[in-house]
């Protein structure tokens, strides 16, 4: 344990940072991912598909999460408020004008875009915990505003939109949830693939830059108030696919189901992944869609606590998340192949 | 070839006009003015406190100077934000080294790069063509200043593990990243040792020559100063106390009180 640890336990800011070559995947290890999210749906009963596509829903918003604080190092618990913005886009259009579902999904992108950006004009005159505060205010804001009398004709109020789930197109021998699965999974794997090269860029390297010393930066000529929006922006954007994509996959669009609460699990997803560690956004997803429902089962009443004492164990056995078991599991197959 | 004709010319390659700056009561810079001319290694000394790195930071644009002008080839550079110095040729070291340090050197000095180069997140998102030729050719450049600086061998490492003296040298290679015209050394001497800064001062040189690059340096280290400098330009309490050759500062009365105290006191 110690070896790993000293091999990711350099960062002493608040946010901890990920070299670059590290963001990623072995090429391996991707392709057995992805056979794998290919193949296993095709054995599965509907529900588990639905989960495993709730699966690449949050994990999307994690990697949103982890660009803006892993790459450029701000904080938001203010997630909730553009996946809100995304659905409620999705869900809108759907059921008012009759656009097309896969239509739908660009649209909120450009728009949770631009509302990121502007959202983080203002925010570039805080940082650390009180961007976090302000990120937070944001989100605590965003149910009533969905709830407002003057938009319920379009947002349906308290009572939210129902959202009609797509059929296979072209005739496809598949069920609603499969088909919207591997649509998902090819919205999420051309999100992850232009991720990683935006953050392998120019642009990307300038969001680290930032994260890592603004006035060296500044002085580099990265100008620091553009990618810090930017790096909202995008992050927003992306939150905006991934609340776009719930809302069909979930039929369903209320001001409630995007409280803060969602922020702060799409936080604790990006922390148990790893900060900064892409692939770790899919395990934080995980994470949060499994194992609420694993400490129920283990005690209905004490649901809460047992998932408590589940997080606590996480953090205090891993405190890197899953980027550090990954460490741990490279450097053992290291060992076995030595011997 | 305009600016061969400005260096034989007497328009000098960045003119301090005057430069005063005030923070609050305290006057840091007292109308100081000096002019560096293309090829010159200036050096800028003075006891703690006199202001020297206030000057440098007007240079890089992070203070403002209250009054005075700062001309690059004739241009006023005050009305730049400090992002925007870069381009035009400024480049800087910081006096406490100010590395990207989760990233590895080879980053760091691809970042000195960013001023040169233009992108946008979607087309980097979408790694199109040009963005690809781009890259290529900015790892060009990085390989070739990492071999200047014989930096290769860490290329790949993680800035934050590397020894004092050679994060100094990773800063150098960032700064030369963007070709400046200008290089702003902030106390490069500082934390190395004798051996370390006798081969600094030899480099500082070669940079020069071989670059072609015009050098402001601001250093507590005399013997630097004194053996690779052309130009040097002492500072106390904020004014400029003398300026000439090496040898004719290290004579100047002012100078020598300042540094020494006066017997007579």
């Amino acid at each position: 344990m110690s070896a790993a640890e000293e091999v990711v336990a350099e960062g002493h800011q608040a946010v901890e940072a990920v070299p670059k070559r590290a963001m990623t995947l072995g090429t391996g290890t991707s392709l057995v991912v992805l056979a794998a999210l290919l193949v296993v749906p095709m054995f599965v009963k509907n529900f588990i598909i639905f989960q495993m596509t709730m699966l690449l829903i949050y994990g999307l918003a994690v990697l949103a999460l982890n660009i803006l604080t892993g790459g450029s190092g701000q904080f938001s618990l203010g997630q909730s408020a553009f996946y809100a913005v995304g659905a409620y886009t999705s869900a809108v259009l759907m059921e008012h004008a009759n656009v097309n579902y896969a239509l739908t999904i660009p649209i909120s992108a450009a728009i949770c875009f631009g509302f990121g950006y502007l959202f983080g004009k203002p925010a570039l005159r805080l940082s650390g915990v009180y961007l976090a505060l302000a990120t937070f205010a944001l989100a605590t804001a965003m149910p009533q505003l969905l709830k407002l009398n003057f938009l319920e004709h379009w947002t349906g109020g308290v009572q939210g939109l129902v959202v009609t789930k797509p059929d296979a197109p072209f005739g496809l021998p598949m069920s609603q949830d499969m088909w919207l699965y591997y649509f998902t999974l090819a919205v999420t794997i051309a999100i992850y693939i232009f991720s990683v090269n935006l953050l392998r860029s120019r642009s990307g390297r300038a969001f680290m830059a930032i994260r890592d010393n603004e006035i060296a930066a500044s002085s580099m000529g990265v100008n620091v108030a553009l990618y810090k929006t930017l790096a909202f922006g995008v992050s927003a954007g992306i939150t905006g696919v991934a609340g776009s994509l719930g809302a069909i996959a979930v039929q369903f669009v209320a001001p409630d189901s995007y409280t803060i609460t969602l922020a702060i699990s799409l936080f604790l997803g990006m922390v148990v992944g790893g900060v900064g560690w892409l692939p770790g956004s899919f395990v934080g997803a995980a994470f949060i869609i499994f194992v609420p429902n694993m400490a129920e089962s283990i005690s209905k009443g004490l649901s809460g606590a047992v998932f408590g004492v589940l997080l606590f164990l996480v953090i205090y056995l891993v405190p890197h998340g899953a980027r550090q078991v990954a460490v741990l599991g490279q450097q053992l197959v290291g060992k076995l192949r030595k011997n | 070839m305009t600016q061969a004709q400005l260096a034989r010319g007497t328009s000098p390659l960045l003119a301090v006009r005057d430069v005063s700056v005030v923070f609050g009561g305290i006057i840091a810079l007292n109308g100081v003015s000096f002019d560096m001319h293309k090829g010159q290694i200036l050096g800028l000394i003075g006891p703690n406190g006199a202001g020297k790195t206030t000057l440098f930071n007007c240079l890089s644009r992070l203070y403002q100077p209250s009054s005075g002008d700062i001309l690059l080839d004739g241009v006023s550079i005050l009305s730049r934000p400090p992002h925007r110095i870069a381009e035009i040729g400024i480049g800087r070291t910081f006096q406490n080294v100010a590395l990207f340090p989760n990233l590895s050197v080879m980053d760091n000095v691809r970042v000195g790069a960013h001023s040169k180069t233009s992108s946008d997140i979607i087309s980097d998102s979408l790694r199109l063509a040009w963005v690809r030729r781009s890259e290529t050719s900015v790892n060009k450049k990085v390989h070739e200043i990492l071999a200047y600086l014989d930096l290769e061998d860490v290329a790949h490492t993680i800035v934050s593990g590397l020894p004092f003296g050679t994060q100094k040298r990773v800063e150098l290679a960032r700064a030369l990243a963007a070709d400046p015209k200008i290089l702003l050394l902030d106390e490069p001497a500082g934390g190395l040792n004798h051996e370390e800064v006798y081969v600094l001062g030899a480099l500082i040189r070669r940079i020069r020559d071989e670059r072609h690059m015009t050098v402001l340096l601001v250093e507590h280290h005399m013997g630097l100063v004194m053996s690779i400098a052309d130009h040097v330009v002492a500072l106390n309490f904020g004014k400029k106390l003398a300026e000439g050759t090496p040898a004719q500062v290290q004579a100047d009365p002012d100078v020598i009180k300042a540094y020494l105290g006066s017997k007579d006191q």
